[in-house]
């Protein structure tokens, strides 16, 4: 009976701006399991993921508590996800259709790449917006199984195994995140009695005060642990780099930041009812300390990478430590400058990963040995991935110098003893990262094995690295106020 | 929860006699050597959990528990065991479990990640009718011994196993929550989770045997 009464007001959520975004890449994955012309699916992911980029640019207009959540914060991760969503869509659409000429791909697996890519956009998107914590559990589960299938595709020994060791790990840690749940649950009921509302996003915050304090805590714990996991915080980041470079490559420039930002995003909620709840215990230290341990252990890994795709995936762990730690350093000028570093890394790495998929069909292998020189003979190849990993590396004029200034002035302010081990990791990565882009861009060349990429090829790129320069060197007003205000809400 | 005779502390040790079975149940996979036997003891596991499911849901009036009860029995009891009897037949997988750990060491770091439950749920004193401490840390030492056999055990199958009962220990805290929405819903996503895993370790053996997979640059 009361699955009836609330039936309308879940249909108005569905065919809502938030419940389209969610909604189209679901169906799309489902419809693209038929279409058996490659171009033709292609084309029909990339109109798609274009199409849900524009519905979440509609977010911020659209507040929402209902089924779904659409808060700034939430609205701000779904358009990050979306964009990233559509460029990689389009970009996927040039070297797909290498890999599959290559014979890599056979005929299953190209039918099932675009159904899982639009499959695994709308389960992020769903755990972006849902508003009821098991809903956002069950989405990245199901989002972390469709990326586990794409990255076995290419059917390799090592793509199968790194797509086991993803499975094996994520789904030991979502495990965790499970019974995690089920506690914060337990947590709830006191002050929001049994049912839905103690499971529900917009709820919790207000309600947080009167939670079980001890239940809270022991939930957080295994929350942390379980989302950490595909954060891919030290010490639980192992299934990472593997995934990313067996992966096909848009697959690696999705991965490289949406999924991690979901699981942040969670722990960044998380936070939230923990900070109010006056019995339980800080949550600060523990997510500062996972997220410091990934800044150091990449910032020491990136020097023992020799595949390309591997010494990325680790850059990507070190600079999701650096949001982790500024969400856990709290405060509005820290969460602000930690949603910065998220924003930027997730745009920068996406552009790098394109770079590199393409850099890596010109050469014929991933190993760093096989690219070099990129800049003499393939000039706008090489500019871009040096720009790219410019940006990376933190040094003006591109917006992550901005945003790890932000974090080490305001690690300086509040815990100065903290910032000798988060500066010595941005200094050895950094440092490691230049390494890599004499090697790669500026090197001796390497011969060419496989096609050169147009100049159309690269527009994606250009696009993730322009909006990292604005943002770095003149800030809009307005973007500016939107992730103040979300700062100011979630801190 | 004081020592009685009536209905109620009858109903509520049945559910943590079943509780305990199923911690029974996961240390008994610690020391199997053989393969069919794991599967065979990871089945039982499942039934006692379908049954405790049954039973919650007659406690708690609530169908939807019932039919997550069923669920359970048909999938993580019968055809995910029958899948896995098939797949060691079919592909002749040896039948000797490697482990990393030998019984006597399993067994024991066992014991101690069951006082670790204990120790970490005595400060969660909740409303006894909601869900007891007992039961919390049951279903915890379950989750927990069930990935002490994923660490422990080399081969697939084997892990296989540690990660379905891992599931039937979260399924055993969420269903011994009363009123716990969407039982039904997540207890379908861990299983498609278990299932998804026997199939892909199937297609990656059926694999290794007919197919070299081939290392062609990317």
């Amino acid at each position: 009976m009361t699955g009836l009464l609330i039936l309308p007001g879940v249909m108005r959520d569905l065919v809502s701006a938030p419940g389209l975004a969610v909604l189209v890449p679901l169906v799309t994955a489902a419809g693209l399991g038929f279409v058996t012309n490659f171009r033709l699916a292609a084309w029909i992911n990339g109109g798609a993921a274009t199409l849900v980029f524009l519905l979440a640019c509609a977010l911020p207009w659209q507040p929402m508590a209902g089924l779904l959540l659409v808060d700034p914060l939430a609205a701000h991760m779904a358009i990050l996800t979306s964009f990233v969503g559509m460029t990689s869509a389009w970009f996927s659409l040039g070297t797909i259709a290498v890999k599959a000429g290559a014979g890599r791909l056979d005929g299953w697996a190209r039918r099932a790449y675009h159904a899982l890519f639009q499959a695994y956009l709308g389960f992020l998107l769903l755990a972006l917006l849902s508003n009821n914590v098991a809903l956002t559990w069950g989405s990245i589960e199901a989002a972390a199984m469709a990326s586990v299938v794409v990255v076995a595709l290419p059917r390799t020994a090592s793509a199968v195994e790194a797509a086991s060791k993803q499975f094996i790990l994520c789904g030991v840690g979502l495990s965790l995140a499970f019974f995690g749940t089920t506690l914060l649950y337990l947590a709830a009921v006191p002050a929001l009695g049994s049912g839905l509302p103690a499971m529900s996003w917009s709820r919790l915050p207000a309600a947080a005060p009167q939670f079980h304090a001890a239940m809270l805590n022991l939930a957080f714990v295994f929350l942390l642990l379980g989302y950490g996991t595909k954060a891919a915080l030290a010490p639980l980041h192992a299934w990472m780099a593997s995934a990313c470079a067996e992966g096909p490559t848009p697959i690696s420039a999705l991965l490289s930041g949406p999924i991690l930002n979901v699981a942040l995003f969670v722990i960044l909620r998380l936070r939230g009812l923990l900070d109010v709840n006056l019995g339980a215990i800080a949550p600060g230290p523990p997510i500062m300390a996972l997220g410091l341990a990934s800044v150091l252990l990449a910032a020491f890994s990136l020097w023992r990478q020799g595949d390309v795709k591997r010494f990325f995936a680790f850059s990507i762990i070190g600079q999701s430590g650096v949001a982790a730690f500024a969400f856990g350093l709290g405060g509005a000028a820290a969460t602000f400058a930690g949603l910065l570093h998220l924003t930027l890394h997730t745009l920068t790495h996406a552009a790098i990963f394109q770079c590199v998929g393409r850099a890596v069909q010109l050469k014929g292998g991933q190993r760093i040995t096989d690219i070099g020189g990129l800049l003499v003979h393939h000039r706008a190849l090489g500019l871009t991935l040096a720009v790219g990993i410019v940006a990376l590396a933190g040094l003006p004029p591109f917006g992550l110098f901005t945003s790890e200034f932000l974090i080490l002035s305001e690690t300086v302010r509040r815990l100065p003893w903290v910032v000798l081990p988060l500066a010595l990791g941005l200094v050895v990565g950094g440092w490691a990262l230049a390494m890599r882009l004499i090697s790669l861009c500026l090197g001796p060349p390497t011969p060419d094995r496989g096609p050169a990429p147009g100049l159309f090829a690269l527009v994606p790129a250009w696009v993730h690295l322009a909006a990292v320069l604005v943002l770095g060197l003149a800030m809009p007003g307005p973007v500016a106020a939107w992730l103040m205000a979300i700062a100011e809400a979630a801190r | 929860m004081g020592p009685s005779l009536g209905f109620d502390a009858v109903s509520h040790h049945l559910a943590d006699l079943l509780d305990g079975a199923m911690l029974v149940l996961s240390f008994a996979l610690l020391f199997q050597r053989r393969l069919t036997a794991v599967i065979n003891i990871v089945a039982m596991q499942a039934w006692v959990l379908a049954t405790a499911t049954g039973w919650q849901g007659w406690l708690q009036r609530s169908p939807e528990l019932d039919v997550t009860g069923l669920i359970v029995l048909g999938a993580a009891g019968v055809a995910i065991p029958i899948a896995l009897h098939r797949m060691v037949r079919r592909l002749q997988i040896h039948q000797a479990v490697e482990t990393a750990l030998g019984i006597f060491p399993s067994m024991a770091v066992g014991v101690a990640l069951v006082a670790l439950a204990v120790l970490v749920v005595l400060p969660t004193a909740t409303d006894g009718h909601l869900l007891t401490r007992e039961d919390l840390a049951l279903a915890l030492s379950v989750v927990l011994l069930g990935q002490l056999m994923m660490i422990t055990r080399r081969t697939a199958l084997a892990q296989v196993a540690g990660f379905l009962s891992i599931g039937n220990g979260l399924l055993l805290a969420a269903v011994s929550v009363r009123g716990m929405p969407l039982v039904m819903a997540s207890s379908i996503v861990v299983l498609m989770l278990g299932g998804a895993l026997v199939s892909g370790v199937f297609f990656c053996r059926i694999r290794e045997r007919f197919d070299r997979p081939d290392e062609a640059p990317r």
